[in-house]
């Protein structure tokens, strides 16, 4: 992947919640700001944003997700840095805008949003480079590693890095970390029954691990595979990355 | 051209899923085949360098591919290779025909072939009674055992070594259970020595065809596909119109790429390139080597130049071996020749939408595949693109059977979503309101397949829109 | 026969395709092999007999020497030879200095049409070489009238005979060097090892339709 150059740490950012924490996991993206503002960065949540296409752009419905990612270019119209709290969605707001845009007046603009597109993790690691104090009693964990967040965006490496420097966190690698979790969005309902089967996989190399907790990076991810769980009785907690950080660094 | 069965996918899918054993074998091999190529390809910087090398080397291939075939057909027929064309599988099978009954050959031995599969030649030939015996030891076994490959590169990797044991003791004559995997490829060995000596024609595929010299490569392990184009009179050799590269220096790199992608080698036992037939005062090498060029739809994928990077495909085989969706369902649950990812995108621009669709629904985007394709092939945004084409809103669609999903449900149902997202108001509400019902809807529809092996999802009270406002976070 | 009308309908629709604006990328290969002989011999030698290959490096004065002593330890019976070939009067003196105990000696002068029968039970055969490539561990063979393709083909055991000073660092050094672009022969091969295959439950198994056994004799 090729090199990016970062903003100042001192820069104001914007917040992009996605539909999915919005809708879900609001505790989570109030996390991601605290985490944030705790450490020096003013955050901006543009009241009008909503979701950044990817349900329409991958089910077949272009015109519908160049709308809606219209809105999210129009609305963080100024030039501050955009933090996401999740690979998938900063994967197609910096990767997917730019040919979803291609040949439209709106070419030059998506691209320019493209490039202020950072994941959390990536931000808090390099940018703000936090530093964590772990307030938390010991817990062994396990990761889950999205595939956008993995391929598209290449932030696992960020993602660890913070886990990592929480002393009393033991962080046991899943077997088959890199393979999908089967949520892939619509597809976990178009293709019902390979995604079950790609869940429960998942499930089982969790409870393997032995933690008792599992920590992501998406919400998508997250909600797939606790749903899985919560199903088959397994009582492993599942936690966004960004509510895992905040609620050890104070002492929840 | 297309199945004699309907193609079912669901139902496929669901017996796959079922079948702890094939399940077994696949999540082995694929284990396997995945390890055998990082090893094989351990600095991941020249990896990176080199698979940007060959999907250079292929694109240059592609753009320039009707001089390339012309030129490639000047030097084999000044080389004494005779060329012919067909435009579908039809044409390609009569062609061979043409030859056997020339030859007044009852059967034909052949090397692994995809684009043989492709022209479910085994079966035209089997009509006009001449007898296809297939030499590659996966493929013996599945034609024994009248299934067809479930594997690009490793035909047979579903069966276990009893399977094979007893497929060998029931269906060749006067053999003896075992499950001795080396006294089962000797069995193997012997029958096939038969043959190899006394078939008339031989038929291969081609790996790579050169432009430059008019030479057609031929990579393998077993020697059987040596024998096959060595010993008959005449060899046949077919190929899809997008293997052919411009020049000799081409295919070092794409040599290492596809050994490698495909088997983890850092080179196969053989690699054979063949530029004639019997010249001169050489005793042995057919008499006649015969070149079939086949589109069978290629050139129409080659018209679109996003969907043209579909042909730079070498058939390697490691989209399979990393795709999670194959390693649970196997090949055969895809219906057609080509499996996995490739087969996602190749299948439906070749057999049409409403075929084969569904195929391109088979996928998370997880994007396994694309990190390891030998020549970039970018296989997560043409399955999109396929995605698009078949509801083809835009009515710029160019895949057969463009726009077979239009319906009007789905279309309002999107259609809502947007204007949801697109006002903040209407979003606001849509929230709210799935903040106060969401956790009360009815399972029925997408709700209920997703509740089949998972607790519904939990819509908050309160939306972070809210929280953000409460809480003080500027809007701006 | 409607083969011509196909070729002119493909090749229109490929003009017509648009395929000539396909973007080609700048994208150099990855640094190349580069090793002095001794280290391209020692390459091939560990490539190569990884794979299962008997490699022997011998005095160039000495190789027919080493060839007997092969011959007898493992009990050929016949050995399939070209008289024409470079190597084919030292195997004949060398033979008919002291053949006990050595595999009867075999020429390919007949078409295999003819000879077929005989070819197909005979144990070994031994080719010269055209040169090797280091890189990815494999002889080169160019066949020819006087030691034809099935020569390390149908025998169980095939003994290549590889001149040190012909093993280059990689194909592309070979074919650049060797000017291979100006003409290929009918029939050119690499050989790594001896046939293997791994189809059943991924079980390596050496000694399928090609030989059980490949020799190398590297002579310095």
């Amino acid at each position: 992947m090729e090199k990016r150059t970062y903003p100042d740490p001192s820069s104001k950012v914007y917040f992009f919640g996605t539909c999915l924490v919005d809708a879900a996991y609001p505790d989570a993206g109030m996390a991601a700001i605290k985490l944030l503002e705790s450490h020096g960065v003013e955050v901006v949540f543009p009241q009008d944003q909503s979701c950044c296409g990817q349900p329409a752009y991958n089910s077949g419905f272009v015109q519908e997700a160049r709308a809606v990612a219209r809105n999210q270019i129009r609305v963080f119209s100024k030039p501050y840095p955009i933090v996401v709290p999740s690979g998938s969605c900063a994967g197609m707001m910096k990767h997917h805008y730019p040919p979803l845009f291609a040949g439209t007046p709106d070419e030059a603009a998506a691209r320019r949003f493209s490039e202020r597109v950072y994941e959390l993790s990536e931000y808090l690691a390099t940018v703000v480079a936090v530093n964590l104090e772990d307030r938390g009693d010991p817990v062994t964990i396990t990761w889950h590693s999205s595939c956008h967040a993995l391929r598209e965006m290449d932030v696992i490496r960020h993602s660890k890095a913070l886990i990592r420097q929480l002393k009393n966190v033991t962080l046991v690698e899943l077997e088959r970390e890199t393979e999908c979790c089967g949520f892939g969005g619509t597809f976990a309902v178009k293709q019902a029954a390979i995604s079950a089967a790609m869940v429960k996989d998942k499930v089982d190399d969790i409870t393997r691990t032995g933690a008792s907790t599992l920590v992501a990076g998406d919400c998508g991810c997250l909600m797939n595979i606790t749903g899985a769980m919560a199903k088959a009785g397994v009582t492993i907690a599942g936690k966004h990355l960004a509510e895992f950080l905040w609620e050890r660094t104070n002492g929840q | 051209m297309g199945n004699s069965k309907r193609f079912d996918f669901e139902n496929n899918v669901a017996g796959a899923l079922a079948d702890d054993q094939l399940r077994r074998n696949l999540r082995n091999a694929m284990d396997i085949l995945v390890d055998k190529r990082r090893t094989v390809f351990p600095d991941t910087a020249t990896l990176e360098q080199l698979r940007s090398a060959g999907n250079a080397i292929k694109r240059r291939a592609l753009k320039n591919l009707p001089q390339l075939l012309e030129q490639l057909e000047a030097n084999c027929t000044r080389n004494g290779i005779q060329v012919h064309w067909a435009e579908d599988t039809d044409e390609a099978n009569q062609i061979v025909l043409e030859i056997m009954r020339r030859h007044d050959a009852p059967a034909i031995v052949k090397g692994k072939s995809m684009v043989s599969e492709e022209m479910h030649l085994n079966h035209f030939l089997e009509e006009n009674d001449i007898e296809a015996m297939e030499t590659d030891l996966g493929e013996f076994i599945i034609q024994l055992n009248h299934e067809t490959p479930s594997h690009i590169i490793v035909p047979a990797i579903h069966k276990n070594k009893d399977e094979v044991a007893t497929i060998f003791h029931d269906k060749i004559p006067d053999t003896p259970y075992t499950e001795n995997v080396e006294e089962l490829t000797d069995i193997a060995r012997v029958v096939m020595r038969k043959r190899f000596a006394s078939a008339k024609v031989g038929l291969s595929g081609v790996n790579f065809a050169i432009a430059e010299t008019g030479t057609l490569l031929l990579v393998e392990n077993e020697g059987n596909g040596r024998m096959c184009t060595t010993v008959p009179d005449a060899h046949v050799a077919v190929m899809g119109l997008e293997k052919v590269v411009e020049k000799l220096s081409d295919v070092p790199p794409l040599l290492r790429l596809l050994t490698g992608s495909a088997t983890g080698q850092v080179i196969t036992t053989y690699v054979n390139m063949i530029s004639s037939p019997r010249k001169g005062e050489e005793k042995d090498g057919p008499k006649e080597v015969h070149l079939i060029i086949l589109d069978n739809g290629r050139s129409h994928i080659l018209a679109d130049p996003e969907l043209r990077q579909t042909l730079l495909c070498i058939r390697c085989g490691t989209c399979l071996n990393h795709c999670p969706v194959y390693v649970r369902i196997g090949g055969h649950a895809y219906g057609h020749v080509y499996p996995g990812p490739i087969g996602k995108i190749l299948t439906p621009q070749m057999e049409g939408l409403k075929e084969a669709g569904v195929l391109a629904t088979a996928s998370s985007l997880c994007g396994a595949c694309g990190e390891v394709c030998p020549v970039r092939i970018p296989i997560p945004d043409l399955i999109r693109r396929l995605r698009n084409e078949s509801y083809d809103q835009e009515g710029s669609a160019v895949v057969e059977g463009a726009g077979y999903k239009k319906n009007l449900a789905e279309t309002l149902v999107w259609k809502g979503w947007e204007l949801a997202n697109r006002s903040p108001l209407l979003n606001e509400i849509g929230t709210r309101l799935a903040g106060k019902v969401g956790n009360r809807m009815p399972k029925i529809g997408p709700l209920k397949k997703w509740t089949r092996v998972r607790t519904s999802p939990q819509v908050a009270p309160t939306s972070l829109h809210e929280r953000a406002r409460k809480e003080g976070v500027k809007d701006e | 026969m409607s083969s011509h009308t196909a070729r002119e309908r493909i090749l229109s629709r490929l003009h017509a395709s648009g395929t000539h604006q396909t973007e080609v990328p700048e994208a150099p290969l990855p640094p190349q092999l580069s090793l002095d002989l001794e280290a391209r011999i020692e390459r091939l030698t560990e490539l190569m007999t990884a794979i299962r290959t008997e490699v022997h490096i011998v005095e160039a004065d000495s190789w027919i020497e080493t060839l007997k002593r092969l011959a007898r330890e493992k009990g050929w019976k016949q050995m399939l030879y070209g008289p024409g070939a470079t190597i084919g009067p030292a195997i004949e003196s060398a033979w008919s200095a002291d053949s006990q105990g050595l595999p009867d000696l075999v020429t390919y002068t007949e078409p295999v049409e003819t000879f077929k029968d005989d070819l197909f039970h005979i144990d070994a055969g031994i080719t010269t070489t055209r040169g090797a490539v280091a890189d990815t561990g494999a002889v080169v063979l160019w066949p020819t009238v006087e030691e034809p393709r099935l020569m390390s083909l149908v025998p169980a055991v095939h003994v290549a005979v590889l001149d040190a000073d012909t093993v280059y660092n990689s194909l592309t050094e070979m074919m650049a060097a060797e000017h291979w672009s100006d003409g290929m022969p009918t029939n050119a091969l690499l050989i790594s090892g001896p046939s293997k295959t791994a189809d059943i439950e991924f079980t390596l198994v050496f000694g399928v339709h090609g030989p059980k056994e490949l020799i190398v004799l590297v002579r310095k």
